[in-house]
């Protein structure tokens, strides 16, 4: 018979703050990030790794969150967009998929933009043949991905004439 | 008021919902939550087909954590989309497809949810499985539904537009072609999600990802017998809607029921496969195309049967059945037209409304039937359609109203840009390029349950702050239908889009607008956004010309400034809005509208009529891989027919958008089914309920799309601005098949276009066989008399008449 299960109790950093949180020991990054500590800017669309949704950074590198034990976690460094932009000011590729058309309905927004972001923090010379092999994972119904490959190659501009 | 050049109208810019949903901050329906929410989930039907005879539920409630278990019986009263398909209840006791929902559990965690799910036991009687149109025309027993046309044919219908078998009879060619499109899916990367709960005035607050909050709101008053003034819908951002979120749904019946009875917050979010089983998605349709044509490539007549795979619901099929005809004779001058439709209900998720309506199906048909023709009087397809184009401001064969037309420049675009003269037919094999062109509307000129109401309204607020605030019934799906509302009313005051604020979606405070679907948001939420901003910029004006002493009229806004041009005087925005407060009071303004009267009379004429209807054309090439049949797109050139452009960005987005989904479709989406081995029961399931296996286009995928806006501003639309939202999906499917025939020679009449299917045509055609492949046949379909409707060239008036009394007119 089942119950109200029983919590435990981790600390991720998460956006570079720690975050304490408590959690049933079954849930997946994913819903902690979403039910437990309330940051509902990373989206799910399969809950079954297909589909990119969810994709956030752990330590550093995308992986789908949804696929992520939360128990995995603990003391690692996690990212998502809700710590992207920089205070009140938006990220380049924040800036860049609200101005270019890389945003539609929004929901694959954030996987992408965290996808795209891994993919600048290691070369910001990126081809644009490799922006479509890293974001093909996230699935987007509204784009036709061809604006968000052009916001990705906008904010890398920006990017970097700003390290100049 | 005076004339002044666009502030922001054609102007590029950040969508007002821009920032929001590039932060992560854009509340969806799965985003919510509130204290002491409960979690639902449903038991669905393992079975195609099959009555219930018992259910306990004793097992599941008794587990701890779960509040309620729902069946059948807390349901009596049916609902439906339509008033003609009131066919559903949101748990039922016949269930018409696999997933079909018999149960609900609220319990205090998911988790908990699905354990008790599993406790309850049910006793199906299972029933014979009608598992395609062909299966449901000869097995009028056991009936899906108790109501219909006859056995399992839900709507049946026959019209006829001038006399087709004389048309034909006198047409140097006729043509005869069979189709097959297969049903696909939206597949938003939203899962469905809903929130109920009994707010603190002891109202029900029903928050979902709805394109159509205002037939929920219908549906909820219905199904839980409430007055409606004591429910309010949100529809919530939808993370792409596409018409799957258009149907009211059962989970959103389910959870409202819940809340009610518990006085708790409960909230359902669909798992993706169960997103596959709620679908409302393109019906799968048979088509048979006869076409007459003269030697000099003029169109006589054309005879068009279809027969629908509707699935187990009827959800907007009567609707459906109309769209896979009436918009036929919209792109080109067809003089007589007839038109036979039969949707069947099947043991399958309910198709319904998906982009594009009923209207690809057979879109696909007719223009790949031209290439055929116009591959036989040895034409060039571009040439044979610019010599058929529609004239602006004409009435078809049945009686829909054309207003501007922009096919013929859309034809030329895409020929120009792709080189079309000097590259198709003179390509190496295996390389080849397709056109194809199409039109969609504005709207649907009738509303969806019969009144004579506005179709939509908005409300204008300014007040001393300098804010505005505009309230809209309509829905923001990601097609950007926030920046247009803000863009329309930006233009009229002359301030910039971010100066405004929308609230839309919301039965609780913003004026009814029925919602997003039928391309009807530019046009209809922008007349009744235009109308109210009008009249609050002419209080503005009357106080401000008071003001500064002289005459209203020659006032312009633009650039958050009210000038008198003449005098050179000027006042900011914000001044002027205290001018007009102090003289009138509170401000603000409504504005509505209804679309015109539809010229056609007879019985069925109110589907298919628009405000106006937008026209594109499409150039696809592809390479072909004779070894494996993998068609590889490079690039496709389209022209849409806009209108006006609101936002360039936005447009460009929801051309691209449509591409995208249009290539997918034409490629590989499909929502097909198979029969589970005997020993695990033999059940119709879906071939692929999931992102994985339902197969859609990647960013590697997606072609090089070359976009072409063609700018002939449409007087019925607001700044002259037509739909963008469907029509560039529409085209692609067509000039993809006629482009694999550029490359390698084959005939592919059926969607979608697969390898193996490519490879079966090229051994055909290696043996000396006709080389194509595509349905075989049509199967007899007992399609009632037609009602016959003289067409306005012949001298009809709009009415159904007798056909030879109509003959003796002409």
């Amino acid at each position: 018979m089942s119950a109200i299960p029983e919590r435990v109790h981790l600390k991720f950093q998460v956006n570079g703050e720690d975050a304490p949180v408590s959690f049933a020991p079954y849930k997946t990054l994913l819903e902690v990030l979403r039910e437990d500590l309330n940051l509902t800017g990373t989206k799910h669309g399969c809950e079954l790794g297909e589909c990119g949704a969810c994709t956030v950074l752990l330590d550093g590198e995308p992986v789908l969150s949804c696929l992520v034990l939360a128990l995995e976690c603990g003391g690692r460094r996690i990212e998502t967009i809700e710590g992207l932009a920089r205070g009140a000011a938006l990220h380049p590729l924040q800036a860049a998929f609200a101005d270019f058309g890389g945003s539609q309905c929004g929901y694959c927004t954030p996987g992408v933009i965290m996808t795209a972001k891994a993919l600048l923090d290691k070369d910001l010379n990126v081809s644009r043949e490799k922006i479509r092999e890293a974001t093909a994972g996230n699935l987007c119904r509204c784009t036709g991905y061809l604006q968000i490959t052009e916001a990705i190659e906008d904010a890398a501009r920006v990017l970097r004439e700003e390290r100049k | 008021m005076s004339k002044k050049r666009f502030d922001v109208v054609g102007k590029p810019r950040r969508r007002v919902d821009g920032r929001a949903k590039a932060t992560g901050h854009l509340k969806f329906a799965d985003d919510l939550s509130a204290p002491r929410m409960l979690h639902c989930k449903l038991l669905r039907s393992p079975h195609p087909h099959a009555l219930v005879e018992s259910i306990d539920t004793a097992k599941a409630e008794k587990l701890p954590g779960v509040h309620l278990v729902l069946t059948r019986k807390d349901f009596p009263v049916p609902f439906g989309i339509m008033p003609v398909s009131l066919d559903e209840h949101p748990l039922t006791d016949h269930a018409r497809h696999v997933g079909d929902p018999v149960a609900a559990v609220i319990a205090f965690d998911e988790q908990i949810a699905v354990e008790a799910l599993n406790l309850i036991q049910v006793t199906y009687k299972k029933l014979k499985t009608i598992s395609d149109p062909e299966e449901a025309l000869a097995s009028p027993e056991p009936r899906i539904h108790d109501y219909g046309e006859q056995g399992n044919i839900h709507r049946n219908q026959s019209y006829e537009f001038g006399d087709v078998d004389e048309a034909l009879a006198n047409a140097d060619h006729v043509f005869e072609d069979l189709f097959f499109y297969q049903g696909n899916t939206h597949l938003p990367m939203e899962q469905q999600a809903t929130l109920a709960q009994v707010e603190g005035d002891g109202k029900l607050l029903v928050t979902s990802s709805t394109q159509n909050p205002h037939y929920l709101h219908r549906q909820l008053a219905r199904v839980l017998q409430m007055n409606a003034a004591k429910i309010r819908v949100i529809a919530t951002p939808n993370g792409g809607g596409f018409g799957g979120k258009c149907d009211p749904a059962n989970h959103e019946m389910v959870v409202a029921k819940a809340a009610v009875m518990l006085g708790r917050p409960v909230k359902i979010c669909l798992t993706r496969e169960e997103v596959f089983y709620q679908h409302r998605g393109r019906h799968p349709v048979l088509m048979k195309m006869r076409t007459g044509v003269t030697k000099a490539g003029k169109l006589t007549g054309m005879h068009l049967q279809t027969l629908l795979d509707g699935g187990g619901y009827g959800s907007h099929g009567p609707a459906s059945t109309f769209y896979t005809g009436v918009l036929t004779p919209v792109t080109y001058d067809l003089p007589r037209f007839k038109f036979e439709a039969c949707r069947t209900f099947t043991n399958k998720p309910a198709c319904g409304p998906k982009r594009g309506h009923g209207t690809p199906q057979p879109r696909f048909g007719q223009e790949v039937q031209l290439d055929k023709i116009a591959e036989k009087l040895k034409m060039d397809p571009a040439e044979l359609r610019l010599g058929m184009v529609n004239k602006p401001d004409s009435l078809t064969a049945n009686w829909l109203k054309i207003g501007t037309i922009g096919l013929a420049e859309c034809i030329n675009e895409v020929v120009a840009r792709s080189n079309w003269k000097t590259r198709y037919r003179q390509q190496p094999h295996g390389r080849g390029l397709g056109l194809a062109c199409s039109t969609y509307m504005c709207g649907a000129g009738l509303p969806i349950y019969w009144n004579k109401l506005p179709h939509s309204g908005v409300q204008i607020l300014l007040d001393r702050s300098g804010q505005v605030t505009v309230y809209c019934g309509a829905t923001e799906l990601g097609q950007g239908s926030d920046d247009v509302l803000a863009t329309i009313v930006a233009e009229v005051l002359g301030i910039e889009t971010g100066m405004i604020r929308c609230v839309t979606g919301d039965t609780g405070t913003t004026p009814v607008d029925l919602g997003s679907y039928s391309s009807r948001v530019t046009i209809m939420m922008g007349n009744a956004a235009m109308q109210a901003a009008e009249r609050v910029r002419d209080q503005l004006a009357t106080a401000t010309g008071e003001q500064l002493e002289v005459i209203p009229s020659g006032l312009l806004f633009s650039n958050g400034k009210v000038f008198h041009a003449e005098s050179g005087k000027s006042v900011d925005f914000l001044e002027a809005i205290q001018f007009a407060e102090q003289k009138f009071g509170t401000l603000g303004a409504l504005g509505s509208y209804s679309p015109p009267k539809p010229p056609g009379k007879y019985k069925g004429s109110g589907v298919g009529p628009s405000p106006a209807y937008s026209f594109s054309a499409c150039v696809v090439e592809v390479e072909v891989d004779t070894n494996t049949g993998w068609i590889h797109v490079p690039k496709i050139w389209i022209a849409h027919d806009i209108g006006r452009t609101l936002n360039p960005v936005l447009a460009r987005g929801q051309v691209i958008g449509g591409v995208y989904m249009g290539l997918s479709e034409a490629l590989m989406e499909e929502q097909a089914f198979r029969r589970l081995p005997p020993k695990l029961s033999s059940a119709l399931v879906h071939r692929m309920p999931s992102m994985l296996e339902y197969k859609s286009l990647t960013a590697l995928d997606m072609p090089d799309v070359d976009v072409a806006l063609i700018e002939d501003p449409d007087p019925n639309c607001p700044f002259g601005a037509k739909e963008v939202g469907q029509g560039p999906l529409l085209p692609v499917m067509p000039a993809l098949a006629n482009a694999i025939f550029d490359a390698v020679g084959v005939r592919i009449d059926e969607i979608p276009v697969t390898p193996d299917k490519v490879l079966r045509a090229l051994d055909l055609k290696s043996k000396g066989l006709t080389p194509r492949v595509g349905p075989d046949h049509f199967p007899s379909v007992p399609y009632p008399e037609p009602v016959y409707v003289a067409t306005p060239a012949e001298g009809g008036d709009g009415k159904e008449s007798k056909k030879h009394a109509a003959a003796a007119v002409v």
